[in-house]
């Protein structure tokens, strides 16, 4: 099985030979797995420095009005900015492996890092919930939907998921403030709605959750269902039932654990996604997540910022993808890790 | 004479499929008693692998069985309901499939599977089930067999995995167990092995088995019995020697000569049927075979012949039959011979 991020090619410079042995060769592999981040990291600091230097624009051009020059000068000597860009970027990368990610250029003196761990909990929140939800539901729908083949059920099925899969998230989530906050509020006379927007941890996850897993449910659902319908059709299936099993079983033991395992590698990326925001979610239901703060980063040149989410983004989707290969070696005995 | 175990009495099982019903199995009957082996032979699309999979109510859809009677000890499979049918399914009448290696499912180890066979019915207790899962894979002679019980099939070879359907098919002690199919995906000296295993599971533990091939060969190493089909129906019944001998429809004769040899000229080696069977939606007048037949008469393309009995216990679907065509164009060899041959070689390589 290709390993998907960050996949070293065999017998490159951190190879380390794995003994065939099952339990001691996965410890290896997970803390090779894990070094190969160091370079990945490199590669991604170094091309995002790189293409932050060179967009245009400065942290220093706000909107309508101009600082002047000696002012400019001094914020540059104070960020370190008017030195050549080749020192800033191994004063960053050393600061960097003594995990200082600098200070915001836009909130004045604060760490990133605590920019970070402010914004990112409700995100975080958020799309585990929705991730939650993605499990459930997509996989839920898809393999009742493949059970009942060509019913009512499969096409309510495959009609939510094409429908699901191609309406934008900002359309779900402003459809679910007109029916949930404002009719709700009209029709119940004031005394109940949902809240259009901020975090806090009751009624205010609902409608960001929604809005956030009807795409990714529909995705899952649709693969679901065709992967699980595949495995129906497999000779193995047939023998199953030939053994007079219970279709409980014949569904659970022989269909599930077959047809899973194609799902289980899209919900890697997925998880990915989720957890590292929706910048249309947050903005639409005006979350304070790190998805918003991510891109107002970029916008206004907010180096250290955009460096330190970029980096934390590739760390999630990289142990995403671990775990998801690791997962595979437990769902599918053929895959052997090293 | 005893009741037969398997009474199988003008079965049809269709497909209803956009292009029209597809006449999979049409109307055939036939008995298999205790103890007996039975090979039902023909080309793809002839309807044998239907014909198995009627027996276990597995016709896959849009197929149904749409009349007939499937007696297994005076019970109709037919009427069954859903809860008896998979009673009955592995442990009345057990199935070897055509593929082993896509019929065994790859993340599950195989004792298990073996293991799930038998609690899937109350024959065994959890514990005797358990108990039973090393024996099993011994008598099928896989070896090291504890061990190997713990493996997944990918780690089994081909031959190996047959051989654990087979535990597997054996493991509730079936009366009755159709092997479809079952060498084709392996290579000859595995083929003549697993034959052999069937025949000495045939003689030591008793259960009757159907045998669904195209190889003649296979038949004679195996039965006692040949069901030849054509086109959803029985075209000739009987011993196998006799059938050998004397093959009465064309197309038995012409499926006896059709095994591959070694011994001749390249040119004849493989002698072949021409044209190919007959479309199932729209299937010809008369008889089924007349379009490809070299003996056909003006009376084979308007009317159906039906089974006439040609000698004791054998019978035949021809308005021809082979003892009537000259001997000139039967030509010098007799069919039977080439797949007695062949069997002989298969059995040859079985046992070295």
């Amino acid at each position: 099985m290709a390993v998907a991020q960050g996949a070293p090619p065999r017998g490159a410079l951190l190879s380390i030979k794995i003994p065939r042995g099952r339990g001691a060769g996965l410890g290896l592999y997970v803390v090779r797995r894990i070094l190969w981040l160091v370079p990945v990291l490199f590669f991604v600091i170094t091309i995002t420095f790189v293409l932050m230097h060179l967009a245009p624009g400065s942290p220093w051009d706000k909107e309508g009005k101009q600082l002047s020059a000696a002012v400019v000068r001094n914020l540059n000597a104070k960020y370190g900015l008017s030195d050549p860009v080749l020192v800033q970027y191994g004063r960053y990368l050393v600061n960097v492996v003594h995990f200082d990610f600098g200070l915001s250029y836009q909130y004045e003196d604060q760490p990133v890092s605590s920019l970070i761990l402010r914004s990112w909990p409700p995100t975080a929140t958020i799309g585990l919930l929705a991730f939650l939800m993605i499990v459930i539901f997509g996989i839920g729908i898809g393999v009742i939907a493949a059970l009942r083949q060509n019913t009512w059920v499969d096409y309510l099925v495959v009609g939510f998921s094409t429908i699901g899969a191609s309406t934008p998230a900002f359309v779900v989530g402003i459809i679910l403030i007109i029916i949930f906050s404002v009719t709700l509020y009209r029709v119940t006379g004031g005394n109940f709605s949902l809240p259009t927007g901020g975090f806090a941890f009751d009624q205010h996850l609902i409608m960001p959750v929604v809005t956030l897993s009807v795409l990714p449910i529909a995705f899952i659902a649709r693969l679901t269902r065709a992967s699980t319908l595949e495995v129906l059709r497999q000779d193995y299936v047939r023998t199953a039932w030939a053994k007079g099993l219970r279709e409980r079983l014949v569904v659970t033991k022989h269909v599930l654990k077959n047809s899973l395992i194609p799902v289980v590698s899209a919900l890697g990326p997925t998880f990915a996604v989720l957890i590292t925001g929706s910048v249309i979610v947050e903005s639409v239901f005006a979350i304070p997540g790190i998805g918003r703060a991510f891109v107002v980063a970029v916008s206004s040149r907010d180096y250290p910022m955009i460096l330190a989410t970029t980096i934390l983004f590739s760390v999630i989707v990289a142990l995403a993808n671990l775990v998801v290969d690791l997962l595979y070696t437990v769902i599918d005995p053929r895959v052997r890790l090293g | 004479m005893a009741a037969p175990l398997l009474r199988v009495e003008d079965l049809r099982t269709q497909f209803f499929t956009s292009r029209g019903i597809v006449h999979a199995v049409d109307g055939i009957s036939f008995n298999v008693n205790r103890g007996e082996t039975v090979g039902i032979v023909g080309e793809s699309g002839s309807g044998k692998t239907m014909t198995a999979f009627s027996i276990l109510r597995l016709v896959p859809d849009p197929g149904r069985i749409v009349s007939g009677r499937i007696l297994f000890k005076d019970q109709d499979v037919v009427q069954m309901n859903d809860d008896d049918v998979r009673e009955f399914r592995g442990n009345d009448v057990a199935m070897i499939f055509q593929d082993p290696m896509t019929s065994l499912n790859p993340v599950t180890k195989v004792g298990t599977q073996i293991d799930e066979a038998m609690t899937a019915h109350e024959r065994f207790s959890k514990k005797e089930a358990q108990a039973r899962i090393i024996p099993l894979l011994q008598q099928v002679r896989i070896p090291e067999a504890a061990r190997r019980a713990q493996d997944y099939p990918h780690q089994f070879s081909g031959g190996m995995r047959q051989r654990a359907m087979i535990a597997m098919g054996l493991s509730n002690e079936p009366e009755l167990l159709i092997a479809d199919e079952p060498t084709t995906a392996l290579d000859v000296t595995v083929q003549a092995q697993i034959i052999q295993l069937l025949k000495q599971l045939n003689r030591d533990v008793g259960a009757a088995i159907i045998l669904i091939t195209h190889n003649m060969a296979l038949v004679a190493s195996l039965c006692q019995r040949i069901i030849v089909m054509y086109a959803g129906r029985i075209v000739e019944e009987g011993p196998v020697e006799q059938i050998f001998d004397s093959p009465q429809h064309p197309y038995t004769w012409s499926l006896l000569r059709s095994v591959p040899r070694v011994d001749v000229a390249r040119a004849e080696r493989l002698v072949s049927i021409k044209g190919l069977p007959p479309d199932l939606v729209r299937l010809p007048p008369g008889c089924k075979f007349h379009p490809r037949c070299r003996f056909k008469i003006e009376k084979c393309e308007r009317e159906e012949p039906p089974l006439e009995e040609v000698a004791p216990n054998q019978v035949a679907r021809c308005w021809v039959m082979m003892r009537n065509v000259a001997q000139e164009q039967r030509e010098e060899t007799k069919a039977g011979e080439v797949s007695r041959e062949a069997a002989t070689e298969l059995k040859q390589a079985g046992s070295g």
